[in-house]
């Protein structure tokens, strides 16, 4: 048997297991890594801007939230300028005289918390659906498909309005500006779902007829088990994909939503509510307010998208 | 005229005639990014008018790259990096555009493997053979419907007038294959290539598809190329022989000369690797290249004297499939129930320690038997005892018998969860079947297992894909063995190998069965592989058991019309052909 005798010898005496090298597939996720320049960028940036959120308090010129620590004459003061109050604003000032640099990183803490809590809220609710939809059929796989196929049909946008105005008038009003981010929240990820459990449904379809599923079959395993140890792995490259791009639609989606005054209230400024803002000053020369903090949602869904492009490939035993 | 002067008169033919296809010293290189590698070293080959050449090997021998180099479709990083190929002495591959593409087609024609998806769902048979015809030969529209016909008529198609305006899915399997050949020919190519054209086809199909190519071949002169894994349709179609390896060609010449007397020691091997119906031996001997061929092996033993104990006794099994639509649709459009009977009353007992095959051509129900037994799919009615334990019965025993049942599925590739390293997948049995009390056990029994599957103990750290086909199918073994069991189903456990790995995986299965003294269940179209390793034999057709005997008896001496037919389909290379 040629495929085996060069370990017929060591057979004899199986050589233990080290940890370390049960952790090989681990570093090979790292060594795929080295490979490409533009991961290798990517992943910097996405790190540099989740830093950013993290350490805002420490990395912040001013408060934005705090309205006495705004200078009201430094307003419209362009990048890199002083104001007429001293201070000296690097990436210029907004019309109530907010440092947009300080604005820009809290606004970016306020987009990274939305757009992950959305994502996963929708994966909590998408991918069992779509898991129990596609393994057990009948009418279970029914009803959640055409629940599906009717929130289709309307725009994400008109879910979440629709979403955020129960919400509106189920919660008392000295709670609503306080609750305002969660609902919003609730709102994207309740409209996220859909994309979910379809695309999981359907890798399900094909996966269960798989012969490996007849094989964990054929020794009882549950259909639980067989549904989270063997089918589940096995999805793992879709969802990653649509996590990271809906990742970024939810950065967008609570822009856009706040752009029409229903997101966050101006205490609580998001990316997406700084870009509401700044559009309005983008003819009359204050250009500034807007291009930052564009330009940091572009970086942020770039880089979630490539990372999550790599991240898919890595994870694939097959591509090591 | 005796066979030498045959021989001696088609030869000094074959001088007289300039060959159709001639390839000098072609070789095919991968330019990776880890240096260029070779897949293809110095080929030489020629074909005559008329004349089949047969290309064997294993998967990964460079049959089918040979063939795709010839019609000019080597896919890059690949490229020809030496040799010429001409065509009536017309060099072609130094073609390229619009040259290349009326080369193919019209003066070389393919058949592929799988004649549902080379034809396409939405044109009628008619649509296909007429536009073909009409893109490579000056014919009117009618004139072309009539060489379609004529065609269709040709490859032995009945009423072909009516059946130009069907579609490819109103054709069975062995009719489509037939309508790619008359595709193929509706050029009047000079070269036909044929890749596995009967892989996909059942055994008795497959006889009919055969014939008629080498029919079409002979009376119209066209040479032919027929790539194949299989040398009983080698010995069925082809006129010569060419034997690759490694992307090299280890022997050419007359077909029965290298299916006789093969030359090379690898071929020998191989020759010896394959089941005989007729010969059955104790153990194949397994082709290695660069070893002369294993020693003549001690004919098998006979038949062990079977101990009366019987293990499994399965009587009026029978299984319906419902056919019909749902309970409303089919009370409103006042249909019948459509029933399939997919299962009809399958009575047979298998002795402890022996082995029962079950045979029958695809959809003969054999499956669905294997899975009732498997616990996967309930019986409409009959019994399933298992050494006193009722299969169906209660929960307890069935839950009991789990513990010492497993089964071997057919393909490899699929049965091997992607995701899941080689030591958690062996461990698996153990944990769901709770067989396991700690780590280190689970540990032990799972190296003990690899070790019994001739398998590496540090192998448990890769993962599935990481392993050959044959590799592959060890590990399902040591999965189904780590648990102990008395009883193994194994459905199709070698039609997706290689000969030479299939050798390797019966003979383990032999080993493991002496020494642990298993019960095997093994199903099979294939009847030489049932030979081998069957002391009993069951003949299933369209749900029925035909025929129920010693494997002996029923394969030599068939009782059953259907058991002889089957038998007389399967392509066997010591057959010499009668034409």
């Amino acid at each position: 048997m040629a495929e085996s005798s060069p370990s017929l010898s060591s057979s004899l005496s199986p050589a233990p297991v080290r940890w370390w090298q049960l952790r090989r597939s681990e570093s090979a996720v790292l060594r795929a890594l080295g490979r490409s320049l533009t991961v290798q960028a990517a992943v910097l940036v996405l790190l540099l801007l989740c830093g950013a959120a993290l350490f805002t308090p420490w990395l912040a010129l001013q408060n934005p939230f705090d309205p006495a620590g705004l200078e009201l004459l430094d307003a419209f003061t362009a990048p890199g300028q002083a104001g007429l109050s001293g201070a000296t604003y690097p990436l210029g000032a907004d019309e109530q005289g907010r440092d947009v640099y300080s604005a820009i990183l809290y606004g970016l803490r306020m987009s990274l918390f939305v757009g992950g809590a959305a994502v996963a809220l929708s994966l909590a609710i998408g991918v069992p659906l779509g898991l129990i939809a596609g393994y057990a059929g009948g009418w279970f796989d029914t009803l959640v498909m055409r629940i599906a196929d009717v929130q289709l049909t309307f725009p994400v946008l008109l879910v979440a309005l629709l979403v955020f105005g129960i919400a509106r008038g189920i919660l008392p009003e000295s709670y609503r500006d306080e609750m305002a981010l969660y609902v919003i929240i609730l709102a994207i990820g309740l409209s996220e779902w859909v994309q979910y459990a379809r695309t999981v449904r359907g890798a399900v379809l094909v996966e269960k007829h798989k012969d490996y599923v007849l094989a964990a079959q054929v020794i009882g395993r549950s259909r639980t088990g067989i549904l989270l140890r063997h089918i589940l792995p096995n999805l793992l490259a879709p969802v990653l994909v649509i996590a990271t791009i809906s990742f970024a639609l939810a950065i967008v989606a609570e822009s856009t939503l706040s752009y029409l005054g229903v997101g966050l209230p101006p205490t609580q400024p998001s990316l997406g509510t700084l870009i509401r803002v700044g559009q309005g000053f983008l003819f009359s020369g204050e250009w500034w307010i807007l291009l930052f903090p564009g330009l940091v949602l572009l970086a942020l869904a770039l880089s979630v998208n490539l990372v999550g492009d790599w991240l898919r490939d890595a994870l694939n035993p097959k591509l090591q | 005229m005796t066979a030498r002067d045959a021989f001696l008169k088609t030869s000094a033919e074959s001088l007289l005639i300039d060959p159709i296809l001639r390839v000098q010293n072609l070789g095919v290189t991968f330019d990776t990014h880890r240096g260029p590698v070779t897949v293809l070293n110095d080929v030489s080959f020629e074909i005559r008018p008329g004349e089949i050449l047969g290309v064997v090997g294993e998967s990964g021998a460079g049959k089918s790259m040979t063939g795709n180099a010839v019609i000019g479709l080597i896919a890059p990083p690949g490229r020809m990096s030496s040799g010429q190929i001409f065509l009536r002495d017309e060099r072609i591959d130094t073609l390229h555009g619009e040259d290349l593409r009326r080369l193919r087609g019209k003066h070389i024609a393919m058949v592929f493997q799988d004649p549902l998806t080379s034809l396409n769902p939405v044109l009628t048979i008619g649509q296909h053979l007429i536009e073909t015809i009409r893109q490579h030969l000056p014919l009117s529209e009618r004139q072309a419907r009539q060489r379609a016909i004529e065609l269709l008529t040709d490859v032995e198609i009945a009423e072909p007038a009516a059946r130009l305006n069907q579609f490819p899915h109103q054709f069975s399997g062995g009719m489509r294959q037939r309508v790619a050949i008359a595709l193929a020919l509706s050029a009047e190519p000079a070269l036909l290539i044929a890749d596995e054209p009967t892989t996909a086809l059942d055994v008795s199909v497959q006889a009919q598809v055969i014939r008629v190519l080498r029919r079409v071949c002979k009376e119209r002169g066209t040479a032919a190329m027929l790539i194949t894994h299989d040398m009983g349709v080698i010995a069925e179609a082809a006129d010569r022989v060419m034997v690759m390896y490694q992307g090299r060609v280890l022997e050419t010449g007359p077909v029965r000369q290298v299916l006789d007397a093969p030359q090379a020691p690898y071929t020998q091997a191989l020759m010896a690797a394959i089941p005989a119906l007729d010969k059955p031996l104790r153990r194949l001997p397994v082709p290695e290249v660069g070893r002369a061929a294993a020693p003549a092996l001690a004919p098998a033993a006979p038949a062990k004297p079977s101990s009366a104990q019987t293990l499994v006794q399965i009587s009026g099994l029978s299984r319906d499939f419902d056919l019909s639509g749902s309970w409303l649709a089919r009370t409103l459009a006042r249909q019948p129930k459509r029933v399939l009977h997919a299962v009809q009353d399958v009575s047979f007992s298998i002795a402890r320690g022996g082995s029962f095959g079950l045979v029958g051509e695809s959809g003969s129900g054999k499956s669905t038997v294997a899975r009732m037994i498997a616990g996967l799919t309930r019986p409409t009615a009959g019994r399933i005892v298992i050494d006193g334990h009722d299969r169906w019965g209660d929960p307890a025993s069935a839950a009991a018998l789990r513990r010492r049942f497993q089964m071997i599925l057919q393909d490899p590739y699929a049965s091997l969860n992607p995701r899941w390293k080689v030591g958690r997948l062996i461990a698996e049995p153990l944990e769901v079947l709770g067989l396991s009390h700690s780590a280190d056990e689970t540990a032990e029994r799972v190296q003990e297992a690899l070790r019994r599957v001739r398998l590496s103990p540090d192998d448990v750290r890769r993962y599935p894909h990481q392993f050959s086909g044959g590799q592959r199918q060890r590990i399902a073994i040591a999965r189904a063995l780590v648990s102990r069991p008395e009883f193994i189903v194994c459905d199709e456990p070698t039609s997706s190998l290689d000969v030479s790995v299939q050798a390797q995986v019966l003979n383990l299965m032999k080993d493991l069965q002496d020494e642990f003294g298993l019960t095997y269940l093994l199903i099979s179209h294939n009847l030489a592989v049932v030979r081998h390793m069957c002391d009993t034999v069951g003949v299933m057709q369209h749900g029925r058991l035909v025929e129920v005997g010693e494997a002996q008896q029923v394969l030599t001496a068939p009782a059953h019309d259907y058991t002889r037919a089957l038998i007389a389909a399967v392509p066997d290379m010591r057959r010499a052909r009668t034409d």
